[in-house]
């Protein structure tokens, strides 16, 4: 297998976006990305989607995007993941374009939730639909049942949680693409509406439209476009049961915990050689659970650590600088490669306000479900 | 139109049938055709025992369209006796009393409706004992 | 000696006074106290109907009878609150209880008496020789008007017995049925609440056909009322089956612990069989218990009981009729009553 580049980015605003269809944004989106790369043409691409069936009726969506972008006939396909679509969709055009068979792959993601589908109904088709949903259990109650799980467990506070939508609302305000790009306070997210206990509104991240897509080519092409390479060090993926309840343990994401020790060895990398992190905080509690479980701290500390600034932009592994799913949006398919561009700008020194310092190496986890699939890319500025 | 996927699951949530593995005794709810533990494909039907402790619990407070005026709802992971685990609503409570580690037992209820003209669906739920 | 092996009773936990109901409609509640001696009502919750209500009563009759499911040939609910109009009710419980398939089944409908319709046939099966166990089950979610009398009184509840052979724990020693076409009471196909005909369901409907089924039982038995440790008969109110008791020449104390309305509300299909159940919770062998249902349309089925001395291997092995209705109550306001009714428009 051959090194592979990521030399080009694009998204769209991530938020309600009325005026614009499913085809519309990841139009835009992709046109960004392969102006943004430089590149004439893409061998193939590969689109993350979750649930583009339910949300606005459209399956077959690789054809019907490749059709938009004027892209026919290359090779196009929708990748599913749940949640994390987007990341598998990275790692389906990473494979493309490391073994050879392609030398430029378009990877991106995309998600059209505000068509007027029952969105709760639809995001429940990532649990198990037969012996959870049917019982009427929303992914907000799932991620309930793990804080509650990990507060029992390890004494996280219903304060420490706040912390880190405070965070991401932090960093998120200055991200130009961000959904919501206004500081909330603790108070607030304390205050909020409770949507599953102990979760409030402000614990979740939104219902969001939103496209985002990026360009990966060979070593050797990258070389031709751009002096800053941005290289692919490591990508692993891993699964575990569908259903919560199966679990051995309530309070740690086995497929977190094994896509990260991949993902790690195949860098050659361990957690303190990653200089920062965008993770799927789809709900507060799960952006606590997998900093444990990435292996930035001991199990339990996942609470304390955004209380006590660790994971702040200027704090030891600073998680989630573009806002996360929390503050940027959280178009479903669309969100592991926004992630990959999050990383992109850190480690190309053009995140503006939110720009880390001396960040060489960023890791992206992405998942989907209650942690049934969980997707980690690494990527290293070279 | 449900009732094919709806009477498949009857066994399971009418009576709670399960699969145990001939070969490592580990119970399968609902049963698999390959054993999780031990990767084995031969199973005895049993019935659980439905009896058991809560290992974590939700509130639902927004629920799908479906469970529309159902809503605040507690939802739980039960631990039954048999060492199996599902998710279950918690019904007739007192959302104050619910902790984890509470003693409860599953009972016949109505889970969901099929719109205002289809199947009315049954199935498990918690009470506290 | 056959009769009944085992029995079972099921209340929902929620609850709404008297109070609550009369002020939304500007009654005075101590009017319907008095005259109609209602306190409070069942109410069954959200996820409760007459299918939960019975495998719920029927699981706890398994658990007194102790025998195998497989062997119940029978099982028939009787209850004006089936929830499908076309589908039977029992097909769920018989899978739910793990009886069968090789088992007869039906939904009976006789308003208040097609529990003891179920019981009747469930009996009549066995004593035919035709099976070694039939259930027969009382159950209802009770619908009442909104602002009728009928809404003090309309609950939720039910009680299922399993006849038998063996280890009879109250032997059936006579019955009789009374009918005849009286339409004091109807509900018409499609409507959800039932109509009736006001004073006309007394005097030529409940009190004739109850006072004459219970007077013929009692020829047909050849005994007396004083023979009798308890009585119980169906509970559209509190007062009725007291007079009705008064007439057939019965005593309170023979009525009192079988007249459960007061607290519980009618729950039609289940009354007069919850209020058995009450009794044999707590009777004694040797115990004679003379028993009439109503139903509106019109008739009435009558029953005398001898309690057996496996009664006291049996009361303590599932919940008390008493206990149920007494503790762990969950009071509604009128709103939620509404809503857990079905009583408010909803968009579809």
């Amino acid at each position: 297998m051959r090194d592979v580049a990521v030399i080009g980015i694009g998204m769209t605003q991530f938020g309600e976006l009325w005026g614009k269809s499913i085809k519309d944004i990841f139009v835009e989106a992709a046109t960004k990305a392969i102006k943004n790369a430089g590149v004439d043409h893409i061998d193939s691409m590969y689109v993350g989607s979750m649930s583009s069936g339910l949300f606005v009726g459209q399956e077959h969506l690789g054809a019907i995007l490749a059709d938009y972008l004027g892209q026919t006939p290359i090779p196009s396909t929708r990748v599913e993941s749940a949640c994390a679509s987007g990341g598998a969709a990275f790692r389906a055009a990473y494979f493309e374009v490391a073994s050879g068979a392609s030398d430029i792959v378009l990877a991106g993601g995309v998600e059209k939730m505000t068509d007027g589908a029952d969105v709760t109904e639809a995001l429940a088709t990532a649990a198990d639909q037969e012996y959870e949903v049917y019982q009427g259990v929303t992914f907000p109650g799932l991620y309930a049942m793990i804080a509650n799980a990990h507060m029992n467990q390890y004494g996280t506070t219903r304060e420490q949680l706040a912390a880190i939508s405070v965070k991401n609302h932090r960093n998120g305000a200055n991200n130009p693409n961000a959904q919501f790009r206004s500081p909330v306070t603790l108070e607030q997210v304390m205050n909020s509406t409770l949507v599953a206990d102990p979760l409030r509104l402000l614990d979740c991240s939104p219902v969001s439209d939103g496209g985002a897509a990026v360009i990966l080519c060979s070593m050797d092409v990258a070389k031709k476009f751009t002096d800053t390479i941005i290289k692919v060090k490591g990508t692993a993926q891993a699964s575990d049961t569908i259903a919560l309840h199966s679990r051995k343990s309530l309070t740690t994401l086995n497929s977190v915990v094994t896509a990260a020790h991949k993902a790690y060895k195949m860098a050659g990398v361990t957690p303190k050689d990653i200089n920062f992190a965008e993770v799927h905080d789809c709900f507060t509690i799960a952006e606590a659970v997998v900093y444990e479980d990435l292996g930035f701290c001991e199990k339990g500390c996942g609470g304390p650590a955004a209380e006590e600034g660790r994971t702040a932009i200027d704090g030891k592994t600073p998680l989630n600088t573009s806002g996360g799913l929390k503050s940027k949006g959280h178009p479903v398919g669309a969100t592991g490669i926004a992630q990959i561009i999050e990383l992109y700008e850190q480690l190309t020194g053009q995140a503006g306000k939110r720009q880390v310092k001396n960040a060489h190496i960023g890791l992206a986890q992405n998942m989907g479900g209650s942690g049934a699939s969980c997707v980690i890319n690494i990527l290293e500025a070279k | 139109m449900i009732s094919p996927k709806y009477h498949r699951e009857i066994p399971q949530r009418y009576r709670l049938e399960a699969g145990k593995c001939k070969a490592c005794s580990n119970i399968s709810f609902p049963p698999r055709l390959v054993c999780p533990e031990c990767g084995k494909n031969e199973f005895e039907t049993v019935r659980l025992n439905g009896e058991g402790k809560l290992l974590t619990y939700t509130i639902i407070r927004v629920a799908s369209d479906k469970f529309f005026g159902k809503t605040p709802f507690a939802v739980g992971i039960v631990e039954l006796k048999d060492g199996v685990k599902l998710t279950t609503q918690i019904a007739d409570v007192d959302f104050d009393k619910i902790k984890i580690g509470i003693k409860v037992k599953l009972v016949f209820r109505k889970i969901q409706d099929e719109g205002k003209s289809g199947l009315h669906c049954y199935g498990y739920k918690a009470v506290l004992v | 000696m056959v009769g009944i092996v085992g029995y079972g009773s099921y209340l929902p936990r929620y609850r709404i006074k008297v109070e609550n109901i009369a002020k939304e409609w500007g009654s005075d509640p101590e009017v319907i106290k008095r005259g109609l001696q209602l306190f409070e009502k069942t109410v069954p919750g959200l996820d409760e109907d007459t299918i939960t209500i019975s495998v719920e009563a029927a699981r706890n009759a398994l658990k007194r009878a102790g025998i195998n499911p497989q062997d119940i040939g029978a099982v028939y609910i009787g209850s004006e609150s089936h929830p499908y109009a076309v589908k039977p009710s029992a097909t769920i419980l018989i899978d739910a209880l793990g009886i069968g398939p090789h088992v007869h089944v039906a939904s009976y409908e006789f308003a208040c008496k097609a529990g003891t319709e179920a019981m009747y046939v469930a009996y009549s099966l066995v004593k035919a020789g035709e099976m070694k166990y039939a259930m027969g089950i009382g159950a209802d979610t009770s619908q009442g008007a909104p602002g009728d009398a009928l809404e003090y009184s309309a609950s939720a509840g039910g009680a299922a017995f399993i006849m038998g052979s063996e280890n009879v724990v109250a032997e059936i020693l006579f019955t009789n049925s009374y009918t005849s076409d009286t339409p004091d009471f109807w509900r018409r196909e499609h409507e959800f609440y039932p109509r009736h005909a006001a004073r006309f369901t007394g005097e030529p409907a409940y009190f004739k056909h109850l006072v004459s089924a219970g007077k013929a039982l009692l020829e047909k038995s050849k005994m007396k009322p004083s023979d009798f440790k308890y009585c119980v008969f169906h509970m559209p109110n509190g007062k009725f089956p007291q007079m009705a008791a008064k007439q057939l020449g019965f005593a309170k104390e023979q009525m009192e612990v079988g007249w459960i309305v007061p607290w519980m509300g009618n729950t039609y299909s289940g009354s007069s069989p919850t209020g058995l159940a009450a009794i044999l919770d707590v009777a004694s062998p040797g115990d004679l218990i003379f028993m009439v249902s109503f139903g509106s349309g019109a008739g009435s089925d009558g029953f005398v009981y001898r309690v057996t001395d496996k009664i006291k291997d049996v009361q303590n092995k599932a919940p008390k009729l008493r206990d149920q209705l007494d503790k762990d109550k969950i009071y509604l306001d009128y709103g939620q009553y509404a809503k857990y009714r079905g009583k408010i428009i909803l968009n579809e």
